[in-house]
């Protein structure tokens, strides 16, 4: 019997590390950054299960309960607003919004950031050249007056709120992956994929772009929190998700109002942003460290 | 190095034009006008109005106008603040945005980098997670937040610092929005800097300061910080054309009379002049600022040399 386990011990192939299976194992050692996706796995259940989690809607105004400090009678967990509506309710269904507009403007960043970054530093010449300069001058744009000027122009949908902020985010993107494509397109397999006749268009999506996923990821982890930032800074200029709808942001720009007074409506939602900014740095750290050979 | 700079600055008249071009027609796109009331105006009176603006002229000449006139530097007068030109309204609240901002990015380079070489030295002790971690509370925490909070600790709970208003500018007035200014840029430099430290000192040159005896206090000072501050000068370019033009955030929450709140303004009022001035004048500071930062690179890393 254990003569029969040590020779199917020995008989098995040994078993080539790739990068990924390599990272991911470092990935896990990182107390921090496990840490950080287990909260952030709790925080977003939350959000999704909202209301179930909640005892009250978030948009039902309590006229007889305005502006409540936090208590656990009557199930205001987080208190109520000035409006009377139950804040823990409020929180958890702002994060579903701030969640999905750092997800999905993410998205779009990286779809259009990959595809030009990929597409620039594989062509190279001139139209690398153009293509950079584009970047460079559209980086020079203030990147407020950028994203104001796209609400005002598709007016207040926020799905399009999500698509204009990944319209605007991609520029660093696309450098992080145009420098790596420029690195990989001059290495073996890439020749060895033109020699057997495969197409430019099938080379950056089969071989390219896959190769540069490593910091790509890293800087994923980085761009949701900035969204998330730049999602809450738009609506604490009330230029964002409108009511009854609510987000992280528009809750701190509304609590930070009553500061003095009923300071809980400012700390909640204002803990939960950053708790959650917290924990996405400290998974692009780690995965960060990870994915870099170099620090063993 | 005078005859790179000199080039440089002719290369960026294209980039200039091209941006000036993109915003024109970018803020024209934007539904609505500058003279769009709640109130409806008579027809005439905006007819009138945008014969005086020239708005009423094709797209196309208009813009030629535009550019024209912003060749000699005029740019124009504003929709909204009326009797202003941009110009005046730019250097009215400039200086004050220079300062705040001028002040609170020497601090953010002062700590930060402070920060992150005590950090580096001392990696993975205890102060350096304790650095790391009010770094990372740093990033995480946005302005609008902590702002707040500064103003309730210290301004109404311990009345050490008057809790909002700007006081004319008095110096007590200015401390809370720099330090709010300055927290997050704090916070990435030291990040910045404990990186590009950590790597700077396994290099052999430092290991070779170290064997002949240098005492610790000058191979850092004088051989490793020069060499760890690279990253730190490129992030310093566009953070300090950013800083220096106001942030429209603390500009609101301090009542603070500087430029940064026109960007915002500027494209909610359609005020055509007003927004296009503010971004022809931040495109121009981040060609300066990026440029400075390509010659400070020169003197940094004896690699680097332009000729």
């Amino acid at each position: 019997m254990t003569e029969a386990v040590a020779a199917a011990g020995i008989a098995e192939p040994i078993e080539g590390r790739s990068l990924w299976a390599d990272a991911r194992r470092r990935l896990v050692a990182n107390r921090a950054a496990m840490a950080s996706l287990v909260i952030l796995a709790v925080i977003a259940l939350f959000c999704i299960l909202a209301p179930l989690v909640a005892q009250h809607p978030f948009d039902r105004v309590y006229w007889d309960r305005i502006s409540l400090a936090p208590e656990l009678a009557r199930g205001h967990w987080f208190g109520t607003d000035v409006n009377g509506r139950d804040l823990f309710a409020r929180t958890l269904h702002g994060g579903r919004i701030s969640l999905m507009v750092g997800l999905v403007a993410t998205c779009v960043s990286l779809v259009i950031g990959v595809t030009y970054g990929a597409v620039a530093g594989f062509v190279g010449g001139r139209a690398d050249a153009i293509m950079m300069r584009a970047v460079d001058v559209l980086y020079s744009l203030p990147f407020m007056f950028f994203v104001i000027l796209l609400m005002v122009y598709f007016g207040r949908n926020i799905l399009l709120i999500f698509v204009a902020l990944g319209a605007v985010e991609w520029l660093t993107m696309a450098r992080i992956v145009r420098g790596q494509t420029l690195s990989i397109k001059r290495r073996e397999f890439i020749e060895a994929a033109r020699a057997s006749g495969v197409t430019n268009a099938t080379i950056i999506r089969r071989h390219i772009v896959p190769n540069t996923l490593g910091p790509v990821a890293v800087y994923i982890t980085l761009t949701i929190p900035h969204v998330m930032l730049v999602e809450s800074f738009i609506s604490f200029l009330g230029l964002g998700v409108q009511e009854p709808m609510t987000s992280w942001g528009v809750l701190i720009s509304e609590g930070a109002r009553q500061l003095e007074t009923e300071p809980w409506n400012l700390l909640f939602p204002g803990a939960f942003l950053a708790v959650t900014l917290f924990c996405f740095n400290f998974v692009g750290d780690g995965l960060r460290d990870a994915l870099d050979p170099k620090d063993r | 190095m005078l005859t790179y700079a000199i080039k440089r600055l002719f290369g960026a008249i294209p980039t200039l034009l091209i941006l000036v071009t993109i915003a024109f027609f970018l803020i024209r796109l934007a539904p609505g006008g500058p003279f769009d009331d709640e109130r409806e105006i008579p027809a005439e009176i905006k007819a009138n109005l945008e014969r005086v603006y020239h708005l009423d002229e094709p797209l196309i000449q208009q813009f030629g106008r535009y550019v024209l006139a912003l060749a000699q530097g005029d740019f124009g007068p504003s929709f909204k603040y009326k009797d202003y030109t941009v110009t005046e309204l730019i250097w009215g609240g400039f200086p004050v945005s220079l300062r705040i901002g001028g002040i609170a990015i020497l601090l953010a380079i002062a700590i930060g980098a402070g920060l992150g070489t005590l950090a580096a030295l001392r990696q993975n002790s205890r102060l350096d997670y304790t650095v790391m971690g009010f770094a990372m509370t740093g990033i995480a925490i946005p302005n609008f937040v902590m702002a707040p909070l500064l103003t309730l600790v210290l301004g109404v709970h311990l009345k050490l610092l008057p809790a909002g208003g700007w006081g004319g500018g008095a110096v007590r007035n200015m401390i809370l929005p720099i330090v709010a200014l300055a927290l997050p840029h704090i916070a990435y430099i030291s990040r910045l800097m404990r990186g590009s430290m950590v790597e700077v000192l396994r290099s052999n040159y430092i290991r070779t300061a170290r064997a002949k005896g240098l005492p610790e206090r000058l191979t850092i000072l004088r051989h490793a910080l020069r060499a760890a501050l690279l990253p730190v000068v490129s992030y310093l370019g566009p953070a300090t054309a950013g800083i220096i033009t106001g942030s429209v955030v603390i500009e609101q929450i301090f009542g603070i009379p500087g430029i940064g709140r026109y960007f915002v303004q500027g494209a909610l009022n359609r005020d055509y002049t007003l927004v296009l001035g503010v971004v022809v004048f931040y495109g121009v500071l981040i060609v300066l600022f990026n440029l400075l930062v390509d010659l400070l690179y020169g003197l940094l890393d004896p690699k680097v040399r332009y000729d």
